[in-house]
Order: structure tokens, then sequence, then C-alpha cells
């Protein structure tokens, strides 16, 4: 079993909810990322999604894009982000993701970059610019490999949902919100219909992201799914903090842990 | 098969899934309307009361003499309203958002052509209208900045990047993702997730068709090469499409070379170029090992693109139309050349298709024929020419 299926059984069982904090590797070094992978998992990370950097990430909001920026000028490239995830791996057991936009993917070699992630053990893949009807460019390799491509579905999904949520693996990754990556205030999207027409369709877990901004967020969000997605916020402190990032980022996940365990899921009377 | 919205491996819809629904909205009104008499209709009195279609095909007979090879004739794009061939596409896609309801309209614009005509059609409509642009595109075409402005549009500045038409495309890409109900995006040329790079062209072919009917008219036969100058391809593509099931005609695509295509500084994809994903399709970019884009370079912003349209893609593939290199200088150099021989100023755009045929013709025997498409005119890049070529303007006072 994937050790993304494995972690989310693992949470199911106890009654609780994933925390997925996201840094961009190499931001500002990979040196930096290499502490705050297992610094958030010790302060209750149940998974992290590793961004892997692009000159053109159409799918970011300004913060994300300026850690992309940041990395690429630190010379962050994909070998270098795998060899860090295998000496991840020697220390944590705990599921990691890539997520990257197709071109990387693409460029490097389908074979080889599914074989990398293998080899260094990088569990799924999120690919923000690769829809439902362009998976065949990666899901021969990806199946072979036993890397988990996390399908995504939208407010703007609808009749959509069917289709992806059923054919999904590992977790669904819910977009919170029309838009781009980034904190928001609030949000327009009715997250009992979302959820309730999601969960019609599949038993998968749920992973709702986009626009967390904090704790109370979290707690909120957490309460309708199974877990939370946490971008921006934590490379926010990137930005502000650089190499020193490490105790500001384990305090955040520490806080975002607490608010996400504090709840149980609503009764199913409340989705329904 | 060919899968739909597919030209060979190329094209595709390559986009987040929250635009998804959004691009099979814009392909079942599509499907729908290029099918509707009633859309036709008022998408050919646009084009001949307001664009001033069908535009010229003019022998260029100074042209011709002084370059002793084939008769060479200029289909003039310049002369269409706003001054270049991006209305004719701007026009089809305005009558569909307004179809669809759509009160918003987005574009991107690298030389600020394809912004003037959004604009212009937004004006026309009464719908708001946001075009986004490099800041350093901004800076280099001034007077087409202030222009949308005169029409009501507003101009969003692009700082990402590398200020250039590639990040203006982001930004409208973003911007779309967040007001995907009431917003449309109107994509300037063959690029972009299908059915972007097919319904341009569709928009656009009508310089082909042009171009067959006023050549059969006065020569009645067929051109022996069409040339054109390639950015994203919209008026290549326009320019080309009638004739790709014709074998004897040669079709050339002039791309930018900048400072050379074997310096860092210049915008030739299919000389540089390698498959790749980005902007929603899957076609020729510049870009690296690791499949980051590269920074591109060109006198000209409109052709300042990493990319190109994923029909041009598998045209270069198939070999059924050539795309030559034209460097800085030599579209300078045709820019000028043009201004004296003929008396037209073209678009620093176009010059790349000039030269490239200056190079051609002379290779040709007297009795072919020769059709540059003249995509627009070089009123916008006067200033930018007289810069280049060390002289001061000042138009204070």
């Amino acid at each position: 079993m994937n050790r993304i299926e494995r972690k989310f059984e693992e949470l199911k069982k106890g009654g609780k909810k994933a925390l997925i904090p996201f840094v961009t590797a190499g931001d500002p070094d990979l040196a930096t990322t290499e502490m705050l992978v297992p610094a958030m998992f010790a302060a209750g990370a149940d998974l992290v999604e590793i961004g892997v950097p692009f000159s053109d990430p159409v799918a970011e909001g300004p913060v994300i894009q300026k850690a992309s920026n940041r990395a690429l000028s630190s010379g962050t490239t994909l070998v270098k982000i795998f060899e860090m995830v295998g000496r991840l791996r020697q220390k944590t057991d705990e599921p990691i993701l890539l997520m990257l936009y197709l071109n990387s993917i693409f460029r490097f070699g389908k074979e080889r970059f599914f074989r990398l992630c293998t080899k260094n053990g990088v569990d799924g893949v999120i690919v923000p610019d690769m829809p439902y009807e362009e998976r065949d460019e990666i899901q021969a390799e990806a199946e072979k490999s036993g890397v988990i491509p996390i399908s995504m579905v939208a407010p703007t999904s609808h009749e959509r949902i069917a289709m992806i949520a059923s054919s999904a693996k590992g977790f669904l990754y819910c977009v919170s919100s029309t838009g781009v990556t980034g904190m928001r205030s609030s949000f327009n999207t009715d997250f009992k219909d979302f959820f309730r027409a999601i969960k019609q369709h599949t038993e998968i877990p749920c992973a709702v992201g986009f626009g967390i901004s904090g704790p109370e967020q979290a707690k909120r969000m957490a309460a309708y799914c199974d877990g939370v997605i946490v971008g921006s916020a934590i490379v926010n402190l990137v930005e502000r903090d650089g190499s020193g990032a490490v105790p500001a980022i384990s305090e955040f996940v520490r806080d975002l842990k607490q608010a996400v365990g504090e709840i149980g899921t609503l009764p199913s009377a409340e989705l329904g | 098969m060919q899968k739909i919205g597919r030209y060979g491996e190329f094209g595709g819809q390559y986009v987040p899934e929250t635009l998804m629904n959004a691009v099979h909205e814009l392909e079942a009104a599509y499907e729908k309307y290029s099918k509707d008499p009633e859309f036709n209709e008022e998408l050919q009195r646009l084009y001949h009361e307001y664009a001033n279609r069908p535009s010229m095909l003019y022998f260029a007979k100074r042209m011709t003499e002084d370059l002793g090879g084939a008769k060479i004739y200029l289909k003039r794009e310049d002369l269409n309203h706003t001054g270049a061939h991006k209305i004719n596409n701007v026009l089809g896609q305005i009558l569909l958002a307004r179809r669809m309801g759509k009160k918003r309209i987005i574009a991107e614009t690298g030389a600020g052509q394809h912004g003037v005509a959004t604009a212009t059609a937004a004006a026309l409509f009464d719908m708001k209208c946001e075009i986004f642009m490099g800041v350093k595109d901004i800076e280099r075409q001034a007077l087409n900045v202030f222009r949308m402005k005169l029409l009501g549009a507003t101009v969003t500045g692009v700082e990402s990047g590398t200020g250039t038409l590639k990040d203006a495309v982001n930004e409208a890409m973003r911007d779309w993702c967040s007001h995907v109900d009431d917003t449309y995006y109107l994509i300037g040329s063959t690029m972009g997730p299908h059915p972007y790079p097919m319904m341009v062209r569709d928009f656009q072919k009508v310089i082909g068709q042009e171009i067959r009917r006023q050549l059969q008219e006065r020569e009645g036969k067929l051109p022996d090469c069409v040339v054109a100058c390639v950015g994203g391809g919209s008026n290549s593509m326009g320019a080309f499409y009638d004739f790709i099931p014709e074998k004897s005609v040669r079709l050339v695509g002039a791309e930018a070379a900048g400072k050379g295509v074997d310096t860092a500084f210049h915008a030739a994809t299919v000389a540089k170029g390698t498959p790749g994903i980005f902007h929603g399709m899957k076609s020729l970019f510049l870009q690296n090992d690791e499949g980051q884009i590269m920074p591109v370079y060109s006198i000209s912003a409109g052709l300042d693109y990493p990319g190109i349209g994923p029909e041009h893609a598998e045209l270069a593939r198939t070999g059924r139309a050539q795309y030559v290199a034209v460097t800085d200088e030599e579209a300078v150099q045709a820019f000028e050349y043009l201004s004296k021989m003929e008396g037209i100023i073209p678009a620093i755009e176009s010059s790349h298709a000039v030269s490239a045929a200056m190079k051609i013709a002379p290779m040709m025997k007297k009795d072919q024929i020769l059709v540059v498409n003249l995509s627009g005119r070089g009123d916008k890049d006067v200033a930018s020419i007289a810069k280049y070529r060390g002289v001061q303007l000042n138009e204070q006072n």
C-alpha cells in the first residue's frame, strides 16, 4: 500500500483529519527545505506537499510565484529535489508529494521522472495543469511506478465531479474556490453543497486546499472533509524568515494541526 | 483517429480543473454559432462595414522590379480597422462572448495590436474590458497603451517574469480562473487550449480565402508562395490555411531571430524550440532541459513569445510549411525598404515577413507569384525604429 493510502487509513481509524502543508522546494535554498520538511512532520503534518519551482506557474497567486522565482534563482532543479527527497526518506516514512506543472514531467522524461520518484520515495504527484481528460499523459508511467497522481475537483466542476471522483486514488484534492492559490479572507463556495456532491461519488478521502490562511479557517474547512492543505500562508513565513523559518513554521503547523484536530466530522445530517 | 483539438501530437486542453467546464462551454458555443447563419451574417457585415474587409491585394510593382524575381503581392491587412489582422479574430470572438452571455472581456497583448482590437470591439458592444500587458511591452508600445485607454479599456501591467507577452498570458489565465463565470478570455492568437487555436484560425482564414479569390481574378491562378510572420501564429495560420491542401503553394513562416538564433536573444521557436506543454497546449517552446520557459527577445513585441500555435508545430513537423528566422536588423531593413519602395510602412512584425520575401522572391521565376501577408501597419513602431537607428525624437510641444 502506498504511504498516502496508509496514512489516510490510519487517520480514519483514529477519527482524525489530515494536515497537509506545502513548501516550495529550494525557497530560499534546498538546505532550508530539507530542514523544513522534517520539522513540519515533527510539528504534526500528516503529509507534506513539496512544490517544484516553475518559471511560469499559471495556477499560483503572487506568494507562490515569488517563492518559485526565489527557488529558481537558488539553482533548484528536479534532480536536486529528488536527491533531497531521497535523503529525507532515510529519516521519515511519512507521505511526501510533489506539486509540479506537467511540462516539468514531460520535459524531464516521464519514465525517468517516475523512476526517480520510486527510487527516492515520492508517493504522489499533484499536477495542476493536467485535467482528467489529459491524464493519459502520465497515467501508464505513474501506475507502473506506484506513484499516485492526485485528482482535483473545483467548485466549477459540477457534473464532472462524478467522473473525476470515482477514478481518484490516494485522496481527492478539492479546490476551495475559483482562482489561483493564495490566502483569502472569505470564500464564496457553498462547501456543504460542494462536499455533498463529492461524497456522493467517492469513498476516498477529500482534502481541501487553496486560500486557507490560518488555524481558524483550517478548522472550519476540516469540518467538511478529511484533510486541509495549507500553502501560501506557510510560504509567506519562508519569505519573511528565509533560512531561519523553521521555528515560525513549526509553531504555525502545530497551531494548524491543533485546529484541525479539534473537530470531528459534521454529522451526516448536517451535510445531507 | 485524430482527436478533436489535436494537430498530430500537438494541441490539447491542459488547463486547471477550474477552467475545464469553461473551455467545454466555449467549445459547445463555438460549435453551435459557427454554423448559425445569423451569427455568420452579423460577422460578415462587421467585417465589411466596420473592419474594411475584404482587405486589398496590392501588386508591389517597384518591389517586384527591384528584386527581379517573382511577382510580389501584398495582402493589405494593415488597412483593416485598428491597423492589423487582429480585428478579424476579435470580432468573431466578441460576437461569441455576447451570445454566451459574458459581461467582461479580458485579453493579453504583446505589441498592443490585439489589445487595441479587443478594446475596440468591447467599446463597440459596450462591454467591460481589461487588457493584460507586460510592463516591458507597456514601455515600448506606449502609443497603443494610450489607445486602449482611449477606447475605454483598463490596461493592467504585468510585472511578473520577463514582463512580456507570455507573462501577460499567464496573468490573463489567472484572472480567467478567478472570474470564470462572467468573464470571456479573448485569446489573440492560434494558441492556448482547444478550441482557441482552431477558433482563432477559423476567424483568420478569411485572409487566405481572399488571397485565393483576389489572385484568381487578377492572375487566374494560385500563388506559388505565401509568406507571413509567426509569433503565436494567427496571421500566418489565417494566410496559410486555405492553401494547405494545395501542394504547389509553398508556405513560409518568418519567426523572430532577434540578435541571432545562436545568441540568447531570439524568439525562434521552430528553429530552436522543443516539444513541451504550456499555456494550455502541447506545442514547441523555447525552454531549458528542466522545462523552464526561457526568456525570449525580439525587437518586435508581437513576436516576442516563447511558443508557437500547435497547428504550426505540426506544419513544421510534417514540413508542409517552412519556417525561417529573421533578425532584428533584417526586419528593420525590410521596414525601411518597404517604406521607401512602396510608400507603405509595415509593422515591425510584418517586416519579418517582408524580409523573408526579399530573400525568396529573387530565387523564384518571373512568372511565379509570391504573396506577403502584410499583417499590420507600422505607425506604432516608428518611435522604436527611430531609437534603434539612434534618432532622437522629441514630440514634446
